[in-house]
């Protein structure tokens, strides 16, 4: 590889998605760049995703600038060989200049811009965007972690591949949203007992009046929802996946269907006391306010169909069975007793900016910004929760984040001359 | 949202947002200390006070100061002066959630005619008594049975009573675990 020119106008960090979507707009403005990637395009789809994963987002929505599904099951859902290939023809068609195999390792200010440090060399330049993803690394809540005797085997959605890899024998999924839920009934399926430990939640049905729940969420606009429109929007960043799986069959995967395959519910995860995982007695209240959440929003589906007209085209207004608890959750679990031989930690996932030499992430390691404009001149983020919108995160929803992004960015390239 | 200025349940949820706000940015103006204090009387007879707390980085006081006084019944071959300790535990439960519920609707606008909680513990006395080591000491499970009237859907007073347990100190204390110290002056 040659070293880096050492001054460029604009510095992408991340070729995932996001980065490349704001490539393609900054490539369309004419304005020079360089997209630096760890690894190569689409790395986390490649590296960080275990073998069974399909995209929970249907197929008619992946779709990034200029660039939508063609193939014969706009129903279906990816794989990640399909994620890669859809990501990577992406980049292809847009022709987007990426630098494989460069680390950032530092990212500092300057008095006219920032200076990059990579394992490939150096570099100058007058604006960043940070595109480096939301989930870098799992979140695992260390003081349990750390308790759990050393007997028992624990793994992150990174180091989790599929059931084969795990010993036999009872196993713990702690947290219960997409991959939680999706952990819990692949190793279920494997034949063994499994025990979910569930906190608050998102519950949703895969398909809804006969269409895909995401439909419901893109047609009604619901996603599109602006982050200066939501009313909590230090929750709406930290809310949790919801409980989707991207299936052939197009089930719904929620707990009251965990539990008709034998999973057993368990509270949140609270602490480790004498070798003891204590669960919270509080599991029924996190299941009535993912269910009345639910019929909320199902509530605003059905009133926007009917505002619309789009009510003669679907089916009629379904409602669902509440969450079934059972009738005295366990509250602790023994984990000597060889009961449990696997803890899965699904409790989410951060980024990782210990490589930002700029004062711009919080005492809990969040990047302050207000809507991808990070509080330093020329500084941008994109594909974190809720950043610009509801569907910031989503590959749907990188376009419209990143054109706003590119577009303020271009802004303020032409007012520093 | 003229519905929310005409109702009035009797709670200040400005002031309590306004709060919210601003000990975001001070975390240590938002630790509070409260106690009490337990004198023994005779048998299993004691008097509870509780006057003062320390909170918004000073010592505050309550207008006045409360007594409390537990004992265990006389089926407990006790003289039931008062009600027994867990007794009070439903009294601090079903107070805090009964004023969530009050709070959350003044915050959603929801007028509030009546309210009462009923409460209910199942407790195995097995397990104080040390008859029976499987037994735990404590409830084996709390029940709560709320009735509401209010100018509210069915749903919206379940998703009334939902939020008040989701942001209820003593509900939180009873299901989760808390560090214990107990020490000899
Ligand atoms: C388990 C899981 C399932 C998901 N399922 C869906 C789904 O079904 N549908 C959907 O739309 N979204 C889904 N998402 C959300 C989202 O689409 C993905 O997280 C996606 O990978 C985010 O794209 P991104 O470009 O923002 O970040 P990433 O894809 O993570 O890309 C960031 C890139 O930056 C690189 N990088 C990081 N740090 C550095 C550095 N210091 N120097 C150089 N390069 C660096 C990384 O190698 C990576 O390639 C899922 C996420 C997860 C975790």
């Amino acid at each position: 590889m040659s070293s880096l020119e050492n001054r460029i106008t604009t510095v992408v960090v991340g070729g995932g998605h996001a980065g490349l979507a704001a490539s393609h707009f900054l490539s369309e403005r004419g304005i020079d760049h360089v997209v630096l990637e760890r690894g190569e395009v689409a790395n986390s789809w490649r590296r960080e995703r275990w073998d069974s994963l399909r995209l929970l987002t249907p197929n008619w929505q992946s779709r990034l600038p200029g660039h939508a599904y063609d193939g014969p099951d706009p129903d279906g859902y990816m794989t990640m060989g399909e994620v890669v290939g859809f990501i990577d023809g992406f980049a292809a068609r847009t022709r987007a200049p990426v630098r494989t195999g460069t680390t950032v390792t530092s990212l500092r200010r300057t008095d006219d811009g920032y200076h990059v440090t990579t394992d490939q060399g150096e570099l100058a330049c007058r604006a960043v965007v940070l595109a480096s993803g939301a989930c870098n690394l799992p979140a695992v809540p260390a003081t349990l972690s750390e308790a759990v005797p050393a007997g028992v085997e624990q793994v992150t959605p990174f180091t989790y591949r599929g059931p084969d890899q795990l010993p036999d024998g009872g196993v713990l999924v702690v947290g219960a949203s997409a991959t939680g839920v999706q952990l819990a009934a692949e190793l279920r399926r494997s034949g063994r007992p499994v025990t979910l430990s569930t906190g608050e939640h998102v519950r949703l049905p895969r398909t809804y009046r006969g269409r895909d729940v995401l439909w419901w969420m893109d047609a009604s606009g619901v996603w599109d929802t602006r982050y200066d429109e939501v009313p909590d929007l230090t929750r709406a960043r930290r809310l949790a996946s919801p409980q989707l799986a991207g299936t052939p069959g197009r089930t719904t995967l929620d707990l009251n269907a965990l539990t008709a395959d034998g999973v057993e519910l368990v509270g949140r995860a609270t602490a480790v006391r004498d070798g003891q995982l204590l669960f919270s007695g509080g599991l029924r209240n996190v299941v009535s306010l993912a269910d009345l959440k639910m019929e909320r929003l199902l509530g605003t589906f059905d009133a926007w169909a009917q505002e619309t007209g789009v009510d003669s085209d679907v089916k009629p207004p379904e409602r669902f069975e509440p969450t079934r608890v059972p009738g005295s959750p366990r509250l602790r679990l023994d984990l000597r007793g060889g009961e449990v031989r696997t803890v899965v930690w699904a409790t989410g996932f951060r980024p990782d900016y210990s490589w930002l030499d700029v004062p711009v992430v919080d005492g809990k390691g969040r990047l302050v910004h207000d809507g991808g404009v990070v509080d330093s001149p020329g500084l941008y983020a994109l594909g974190l929760p809720v950043l610009r919108r509801r569907k910031s995160t989503f590959i749907h929803g990188a376009e419209d984040d990143a054109r706003d992004v590119v577009d303020h960015l271009a802004g303020y390239l032409a007012t520093r001359r | 949202m003229t519905t929310i200025d005409s109702i009035d349940n009797g709670v200040n949820v400005q002031a309590l947002l306004d709060a919210r706000e601003t000990l975001k940015g001070a975390p240590e103006a938002a630790r509070f200390t409260w106690r009490s204090t337990t004198r023994w009387e005779n048998g299993v007879h004691t008097t509870s006070t509780v006057k003062d707390y320390f909170g918004l980085g000073a010592e505050h006081s309550h207008k006045t100061e409360s007594s409390f006084t537990a004992d265990h019944p006389e089926v407990f071959a006790a003289e039931d002066h008062g009600i027994t300790p867990i007794e009070y535990l439903l009294v601090g439960l079903g107070s805090c959630l009964t004023a969530g519920v009050a709070s959350v609707a003044q915050n959603r606008g929801i007028q509030l005619r009546s309210v009462e909680a009923t409460l209910e513990g199942a407790h195995d006395i097995r397990g104080i008594l040390g008859a029976d080591s499987d037994v735990r000491n404590g409830y084996d499970g709390i029940k709560v049975t709320f009735s509401i009237d209010a100018d509210a859907s069915r749903e919206d007073i379940e998703a009334l009573v939902a939020q008040s347990q989701k942001r209820s100190a003593v509900f939180d204390a009873l299901t989760n675990p808390t560090d214990v110290t107990v020490e000899v002056a």
